[in-house]
């Protein structure tokens, strides 16, 4: 069979004992690794894509009726978005502890980062709730049943749609990364993770990070958009 | 040459059990399991391609009712585009011999890869469940307002199939770009790598990109008609041409996810049956990349009569002309590969003879719809429906199916009857002809698609239309009929009887569960079939 294409070297030779967590398709950790990581990033590409839809539908409509966003984006609360904002930056920050401790070893300042994380992604979703409770006391609900007062009304409609498409979406994500950290914390509290081997980690963190930044987008493009003339 | 060790375990006979089969993790089992859910689709999109096709025969609409085949038309559509075409070549035949070709074990990530087929079989049911409800009657490319608000047929099951369906592509494209990046044997550099390869990347690439963008619009769709959130209704202001724009951004692209992979396989076996190393290796690589990234713009060429301004009209059309050159650039090199090669007349290569001819056709018409002024002409007339199908079924199914014969013997490890395959593909390739060819001239005359009744003038060319769809579903029933057959009492096909180059013809037919009895080092580039043969004599 070897006629010039393949050589072949035995795979089976090597002595040393495989890591527990090395799959068996992978040769070394540092290759699965760099194969976990580049499918992480792939998959932030698809995300961003996914919102690019969305944000592409905001554009359109925010060039066409500029004062609709204007009157859409002064219904929202921007002390509680502000204080979300806060909030989340934080979580990114708590994140990030969080991966730094699993990479040197410190599985019990690991978890207590992930809780943190955990909780500021909760006090978000808490904050969050009582927004859109306060969209459905105003009628604000998109549907038959939108009510609004003012000289833009169904182009408002229409933001106020993006508004709850945009922020629903992310705080789904929101959940999932919660239940994501869950699991991880649970593994960090179960000593899973080595300096030599903290990928689930990083990649949470990656996945967290991602979500932080959609949230920075989202805030200035629906909270701020005309605010200059309230202030006058 | 012809030392066979085959009384030893395979991926196929290592385990029985159903278990063992839904909860493998083994890429090429998987590829099996598409198989199987994929020709199944196959076999429904084309029962509703055949009831069409019989409603036709008369100018009157006398078999079913012109709601019936608005659903009919609609559901051959989403069966054959997003349940057939699109995973058609990658899930099953990518899957199967991707990591072989590069010397892996598997796939970057095999629990992703099983989970990717979940969610393709759980999309397929919720699309089957909205057909079984009374289907759906929008077209496949469920346009605004009429699938928001005024469609009374099952809109909202079908999206949510397709949007579940489309996570199955993004995963698929996810784990073969992790899998080429991070999984190739030493010494399988980028320019060593198979022609199917760097096609199933630059597939990846699109599905990356553009499926989340479907996702994104199916799921506004959806809301927007089930909770009457606005976003394309017109009523409130919003834009129904917004919803065409995203909707091609991605389908459009999803053209090149349908027709990428068939070109990767055909670069592979027309270098093995003309016993040559394929022409221009490089030029065709790359231009598997270049009709990836240019494919993403040229959507709004769907919309040219839909009210966008005449400039961007302009730039679309230009760039719609462009794309063509890259697919031009492989059919020079598959030619300039069988010029003064030794032809092997066998059953895979009869594919490519038919994909050749039939791709050609289909590209040169999209020139024409590309022309601005013409396309005002022949937009939404039966002249684009020949053109798509041309592309689609006489290149991406063609393709698929030149790649399904050329790779049977080492999925199966039986070879099939090659007389009966190529009579199936001189079948499927004259029914095809007969079947879309005078659809061009009959658009062009003026007939619209999607109407179940047409004017009397058109009858003679309708029936002769009808006429090869039947020979071409018996060339379809003949391909299932000869390979059943030799997967069950078919000869054994040996490691490899086209004498083929490439990793995958280097392991035992079907390959052991983990692919290579040692790691494959690769050390010289591929398609080595002149040196090859001087050696083997």
């Amino acid at each position: 069979m070897a006629d010039g294409l393949v050589a072949h070297v035995d795979s089976h030779e090597h002595g040393e004992a495989h890591h527990p967590d090395l799959q068996h398709h992978f040769e070394t950790l540092g290759q699965q690794h760099e194969a976990a990581t580049l499918g992480m990033w792939v998959f932030l590409v698809t995300e961003v894509m996914f919102f690019g839809g969305l944000l592409m539908a905001y554009l359109l409509y925010r060039v066409w009726y500029p004062e609709a966003w204007a009157e859409g984006s002064l219904e929202l609360d921007i002390v509680l978005g502000g204080f979300n904002t806060v909030v989340l930056i934080g979580s990114s920050l708590t994140m990030a502890l969080a991966v730094r401790a699993a990479q040197t070893g410190l599985p019990k300042a690991t978890v207590r980062w992930l809780l943190l994380t955990m909780a500021l992604g909760l006090t978000f979703l808490v904050v969050k709730f009582f927004e859109y409770k306060h969209k459905w006391d105003l009628n604000h609900i998109p549907g038959e049943n939108f009510t609004f007062e003012g000289p833009h009304a169904p182009q408002v409609e229409i933001f106020i749609s993006l508004y709850f498409a945009l922020t629903g979406l992310h705080a789904l994500h929101m959940v999932i990364g919660f239940g994501i950290l869950s699991v991880i914390t649970w593994m960090a509290h179960r000593k899973r993770f080595t300096p030599e081997w903290s990928t689930p980690v990083e990649l949470s963190g990656l996945y967290w990070h991602f979500v932080d930044i959609v949230w920075i987008f989202l805030f200035p493009l629906l909270y701020l958009v005309d605010r200059v003339h309230q202030l006058n | 040459m012809t030392t066979t060790v085959l009384p030893r375990v395979n991926y196929l006979n290592v385990k029985h059990t159903v278990a063992s089969w839904l909860l493998t993790k083994d890429h090429k089992r998987i590829g099996i399991m598409y198989l199987i859910v994929v020709s199944l689709a196959f076999l429904i999109g084309g029962i509703f391609a055949a009831l069409i096709r019989v409603e036709l025969t008369t100018p009157l609409g006398d078999l079913v009712s012109d709601d019936t085949y608005n659903k009919l038309f609609t559901m051959h559509g989403v069966a054959m585009v997003f349940f057939v075409l699109i995973p058609a070549v990658p899930a099953i035949l990518g899957n199967f011999a991707l990591p072989l070709m590069i010397g892996a074990k598997d796939v970057a990530f095999p629990k992703i890869n099983l989970l990717s087929w979940y969610i393709f079989v759980i999309g397929f049911l919720f699309t089957i469940a909205a057909g079984i409800l009374g289907g759906v009657d929008t077209g496949w490319t469920f346009y605004t307002p009429y699938s928001s608000v005024y469609s009374n047929s099952n809109v909202l099951l079908t999206g949510i199939g397709i949007f579940i369906a489309g996570f199955s592509s993004i995963l698929t494209g996810l784990n073969f770009m992790v899998t080429i990046h991070r999984m190739r044997a030493p010494g399988m550099t980028w320019f060593r790598l198979p022609l199917f390869i760097w096609a199933l990347y630059a597939t990846s690439l699109v599905q990356i990109l553009g499926t989340p963008v479907i996702a994104i619009t199916v799921l506004m769709l959806a809301v927007e008609r089930a909770l009457g959130f606005g976003f394309f209704d017109p009523r409130l202001g919003g834009d129904p041409v917004l919803f065409q724009h995203l909707f091609w951004f991605y389908s459009h692209p999803a053209v090149y996810i349908m027709i990428l992979p068939p070109m990767g396989a055909i670069s592979e076996v027309i270098a093995c049956f003309s016993r040559k190393s394929i022409f221009g290796y490089s030029f065709v690589a790359f231009s598997s990349l270049a009709i990836a990234v240019f494919g993403f713009l040229v959507w709004a060429h769907h919309l040219f009569v839909s009210g966008i301004s005449p400039y961007s009209a302009m730039v679309f059309s230009f760039l719609s002309f462009a794309v063509a050159i890259p697919s031009a650039i492989k059919t020079f090199n598959w030619t300039a590969t069988m010029y003064r090669g030794a032809i092997w007349w066998q059953a895979p290569m009869m594919w490519v003879f038919g994909f050749m001819g039939l791709f050609l056709i289909g590209g040169l018409t999209g020139l024409f719809l590309a022309a601005l002024g013409l396309d005002v002409h022949l937009h939404d007339t039966y002249f684009v429906v020949a053109h798509f199908h041309y592309i689609m079924v006489g290149g991406a199914i063609m393709g698929y199916f030149a790649g399904l014969h050329y790779w049977w013997p080492k999925m199966t490890g039986k070879m099939y009857s090659n007389s009966a395959a190529t009579l199936a593909a001189l079948l499927v390739f004259v029914g095809f002809n007969l079947t879309f060819f005078p659809q061009f001239i009959v658009g062009y005359l003026g007939m619209p698609r999607r109407y179940h009744a047409y004017a009397d003038e058109f009858q003679v060319l309708n029936v002769l239309s009808s006429a090869g769809a039947s020979i071409m579903g018996v060339g379809y029933t003949l391909i299932a009929c000869y390979l059943l057959y030799s997967f069950f009492k078919g000869k054994d096909a040996g490691p490899n009887p086209w004498r083929a180059v490439g990793l995958e013809w280097e392991t035992q037919s079907p390959p052991i569960p983990e692919n290579f009895t040692e790691q494959p080092i690769v050390t010289a580039a591929p398609y080595g079939y002149e040196t090859r043969e001087s050696n083997v004599g």
